[in-house]
This record gives C-alpha cells, sequence and structure tokens, in this order.
C-alpha cells in the first residue's frame, strides 16, 4: 500500500509513492536517484545517511519518508551550486578529509548543519556555561558536535582542520 | 520490517480515537527509537498514527512562572531554549549529554520520554526477554548485566530506562500532560514510569492510546542552581553507565532544599528521596553528601557484572552535590 509523498529534495520537487516502510535514505537512494547518503549501519549510529531536513541536520536512516511529506531536503550533492563546490567541500578535499569516502557526504552535510547551530548559539555538552550567551567554536566543540558521524578509516585528524577552515574562512551559507 | 498501515490524524482527539481502535497499534513522533526498533523486529505494530505535528513545538511561558514544553519541541530545541538554559540548566545538559547532534534534532520530548531500554538482550530477538516477550525469561539476569539495574530491579527484568533528559526531569519535579480515550490528565514523572516487577512489559503507567503532549517544569527558586553529570564509557554519544541530575539551595551553610535523581541504575529514572530526606538540614559538606549517597544506596543490589555502579552512583552523587554547593 502506497502513501504519496511530495519531496523537494536537492531543489527538485518530486511527487513519489512509498511503501509506508520506506525511510528518507530509501526513498531518496532508490526513488529519486539520489545516491549521495549512504546507508552505513542503517540504525542512526554512524551518521553516513546525514541530511539537511528542513533546514537541519538528521539521520534518515531513522525518518519515515511519509511522515514527511512536503520536507525540503538538502544532500552532500545538493550543496554543490551551479557547479561550484560548497565551501565545506573543498575543504575537506584541501585538507585531505577522507580516506575511503565512504562517510564523507554524511561529514560534509553534518558539518554545515553543525556550524548553522554553533552560529545560532545552540550549546553542546562541552560548553562550559550553558546559560551563557556566547560559546567560542572550539576544536574541542567541533568533535562533540561532530560525534555522531564515524569514521572508520580514521581520517578526524583531517576532518578537523577540514570542518576548522571552512568555519574560520566564513562564506558558508 | 513487518508491513503496517501508516495514519496521520487530524487532530490529537482524532488521533487517540484512532488508536484506540487499533490494539496492536503505536504512535509515531521523531522516530528515531521506535523506527530502529521496528527494522529489528523488537516492536511489531499493525499502525503508526503519525502524531508529531500534531503535538505542540512550543515552549510556553506559564503564569506561575514555570514552562510548558510542547510534545513535539525536539531535543535540540529544548537544550538550546535561553529559559531552559539559565533557569533549569540541568535539562539542558542532560538532553545535550544524550545521543548526536542528528538524532537530537529528530527526536522529541514525547517520544524521548517513551524509549524504550538499550539493554542488548531485549534488542536481540534470539534471546529470551520478559520485556519484548513476556514470561520468556530474563537473560540479563545471569548473562552480560553490566549495564544494568543496581536499585528497584525483579528478577523478571533488571533493565534500566536510558533517557538522560527524563532524568534532569524527574529532579525538577516535572508534570506530564496526557491525552486520552478518556480524557486529559497530568502526573507527575515520577508517576510516569514503573519499576519492572512481575510486568516488565510495561515501562509506564500509560493506557493504551494515551499520548504524551506535553511536560510542565514548575517554577523553582533554586532549579537555575542545577546540574546534570553523566559517566559513560565514551567521551560522547554513549548512553550513561550512571547519570545524577541534581538541583541544591544551600542557605548560611546549610542545605535548605535539594532535587536528587539518578540515571542508568534503574528501570526507571530514580528520584533519590532518602538522600534527600537525608540532607535537608544538614551542613552542605562533603560528609553530609556522603552519608546522603550511603542512605539511597543501602538498597542497592548489584548483579555479577555491575557491582561498579555503587561506588560510581555514590561519588558522582557527591561530587555533583560539592560542585552545586560551590566546592570544587
Amino acid at each position: 500500500m502506497g502513501v504519496e509523498i511530495t519531496l523537494k529534495a536537492d531543489g527538485t520537487e518530486h511527487r513519489i509513492a512509498v511503501d509506508p516502510r520506506t525511510t528518507l535514505l530509501d526513498a531518496l537512494r532508490e526513488h529519486l536517484g539520489i545516491y549521495s547518503p549512504k546507508k552505513g549501519c542503517d540504525h542512526g549510529q554512524c551518521g553516513a545517511c546525514t541530511i539537511l531536513l528542513d533546514g537541519v541536520r538528521v539521520n534518515s536512516c531513522l525518518a519515515l519518508a511519509a511522515a514527511h511529506d512536503g520536507a525540503e531536503i538538502i544532500t552532500a550533492e545538493g550543496l554543490t551550486a551551479d557547479g561550484e563546490l560548497h565551501p565545506m567541500q573543498r575543504s575537506f578535499i584541501e585538507h585531505d578529509a577522507l580516506q575511503c569516502g565512504y562517510c564523507t557526504p554524511g561529514q560534509v552535510v553534518s558539518a554545515v548543519g553543525m556550524l548553522a547551530e554553533a552560529e545560532a548559539g545552540w550549546p553542546s555538552h562541552v560548553t562550559r556555561d550553558v546559560s551563557a550567551g556566547e560559546m567560542p567554536l572550539t576544536d574541542e566543540e567541533i568533535r562533540e558536535r561532530m560525534s555522531g558521524n564515524l569514521c572508520r578509516c580514521g581520517a578526524y585528524a583531517n576532518i578537523l582542520p577540514a570542518i576548522r577552515g571552512a568555519a574560520d574562512g566564513g562564506g558558508l551559507r | 520490517m513487518k508491513p503496517f498501515r501508516y495514519d496521520r490524524a487530524e487532530d490529537i482527539s482524532g488521533a487517540v480515537a484512532t488508536l484506540a481502535r487499533e490494539p496492536a497499534g503505536v504512535f509515531l513522533a521523531g522516530g528515531t527509537n521506535l523506527v530502529d526498533l521496528m527494522k529489528l523486529d523488537v516492536v511489531k505494530p499493525d499502525v503508526l498514527v503519525d502524531v508529531r505535528r500534531l503535538t505542540s513545538a512550543e515552549i510556553e511561558d506559564l503564569p506561575d512562572g514555570g514552562l510548558r514544553i510542547g510534545a513535539a519541541v525536539t531535543n535540540s530545541e529544548l537544550a538550546a531554549d535561553r529559559r531552559i538554559r539559565s533557569r533549569y540548566p540541568a535539562l539542558s545538559q542532560a538532553l545535550l549529554s544524550g545521543a548526536s547532534g542528528q538524532l537530537r534534532n529528530l527526536a522529541t520530548t514525547g517520544g524521548n520520554l517513551l524509549q524504550r531500554t538499550r539493554c542488548a538482550y531485549f534488542y536481540d530477538t534470539t534471546t529470551p526477554c520478559n520485556k519484548r516477550e513476556p514470561g520468556s525469561g530474563c537473560s540479563a539476569l545471569e548473562g552480560y548485566n553490566k549495564e544494568h539495574a543496581i536499585l528497584g530491579a525483579s528478577r523478571h527484568c533488571v533493565a534500566t530506562h536510558p533517557s538522560d533528559m527524563a532524568v534532569a526531569m524527574t529532579a525538577l519535579d516535572a508534570m506530564v500532560r496526557i491525552h486520552g480515550p478518556r480524557g486529559q490528565r497530568q502526573i507527575p514523572i515520577t508517576e510516569l514510569y514503573r519499576l519492572p516487577g512481575q510486568e516488565p512489559q510495561h515501562d509506564t503507567n500509560l493506557e493504551h492510546a494515551e499520548l504524551i503532549t506535553g511536560v510542565d517544569l514548575p517554577p523553582s527558586a533554586f532549579s537555575p542552581n542545577s546540574r546534570y553529570r553523566k559517566v559513560r564509557e565514551r567521551a560522547s554519544y554513549a548512553f550513561a553507565l550512571v547519570s545524577v541530575a541534581a538541583a541544591l539551595e544551600v542557605r548560611d551553610g546549610v542545605v535548605h532544599d535539594v532535587r536528587l535523581a539518578l540515571g542508568g541504575v534503574a528501570h526507571r529514572p530514580w528520584r533519590a528521596e532518602k538522600a534527600e530526606d537525608a540532607l535537608r538540614g544538614k551542613p552542605a559538606v562533603q560528609q553530609s553528601f556522603r552519608a546522603a549517597a550511603a542512605a539511597e544506596l543501602a538498597g542497592a543490589a548489584p548483579l555479577r557484572d555491575n557491582a561498579y555502579k555503587v561506588p560510581l552512583a555514590r561519588n558522582v552523587m557527591i561530587r555533583t552535590l560539592l560542585e552545586l554547593s560551590g566546592e570544587r
């Protein structure tokens, strides 16, 4: 039994009928041919499937597509505008922030979402005083805020400077 | 995943009425735990009634100075709210210590309260588990039980409640707002949860088709002096082995009032009333905190692998109270 939904994915609107069991991850990959969100664990543990859902980063493997009718989705490939890589994507390349690359689209999207959260003044677990108005985006803050994205190759040593570089470079929106 | 029907009601009453007719149905909010449990065939509903867009996603000021949190407020939004951060910092800290940024953006307040235990045997459908399959037995009792309960467990179930948020809410005297087939009611969060007893399949005292619509935080003069401290096996993105939520008011060196709750030690967030009673009127010094923690843990019954939780809970309680009293 199909549920009819509309998804605006990477700028294009799609009307599709999905089995209620379909996650947003499977809808993107199996119905819309958008392959940048990766199925790593499929249980919300690895972050390889991270997308921006109505502007915030989420694990697309745990969101049922039927429950997100009308949603606007940005994936790693949708961050690219007119063939120009997003500053975060450029920074990952410049800092060699990947080895096998499987987790990279999720890392990049998560980092973009994470910086928006930090800019909005959201605290994190390592923020000393959650009632403070501002918190500097230290390396410790970036590590904590990116803990939902695992890299089995262990490229963290370059992922952190890549995100730091993009954050310091500005112009991320 | 077993096939199911997806249903989206017009409003809360419609959702409740729909689910009341579906004995094997469940409500869906953010889905971060439920969808995972369905993928693993641990939970196999016939119908999902989606309530995420029906309950409030707002945090409202109450006339008495408290706050009303809509059930659909995400864990991220709740943790970042300025009023929560300044008036109930333990709640913000608890939320921020749970899950990951991506999960907190999907997970809701109502759903967080109703997440299921992370006991490995509950998740493993090849092993007996009284919570998953009543009457099948408890594999953790004689099995791998490092993460399990030291307080309030039964021989039928030694699982712990996994929420960080609920531990802070337990210390903060939160009231849970419920809309059910027979109308609306509110209960203290301490009455939402159950001990496992002989029926560990029931995590809460909610009846079928009762929906959590929100949580009220009462005003408190001393909740700004509250803190959540969590001990886990990784620096981030792991469930608590033991956690403590506490709020403390000291006047002239004496404990005037205190709220204390423990996570990771029982089937429900554990309000430490014995410790609270032992502390009121006592000097706000380490010796009093140690005696209070000992009073609370006197009834602890550790299993083969989790005896470490007794001194850990004691020390985390003492440390958290010391910090709140201004000692380091």
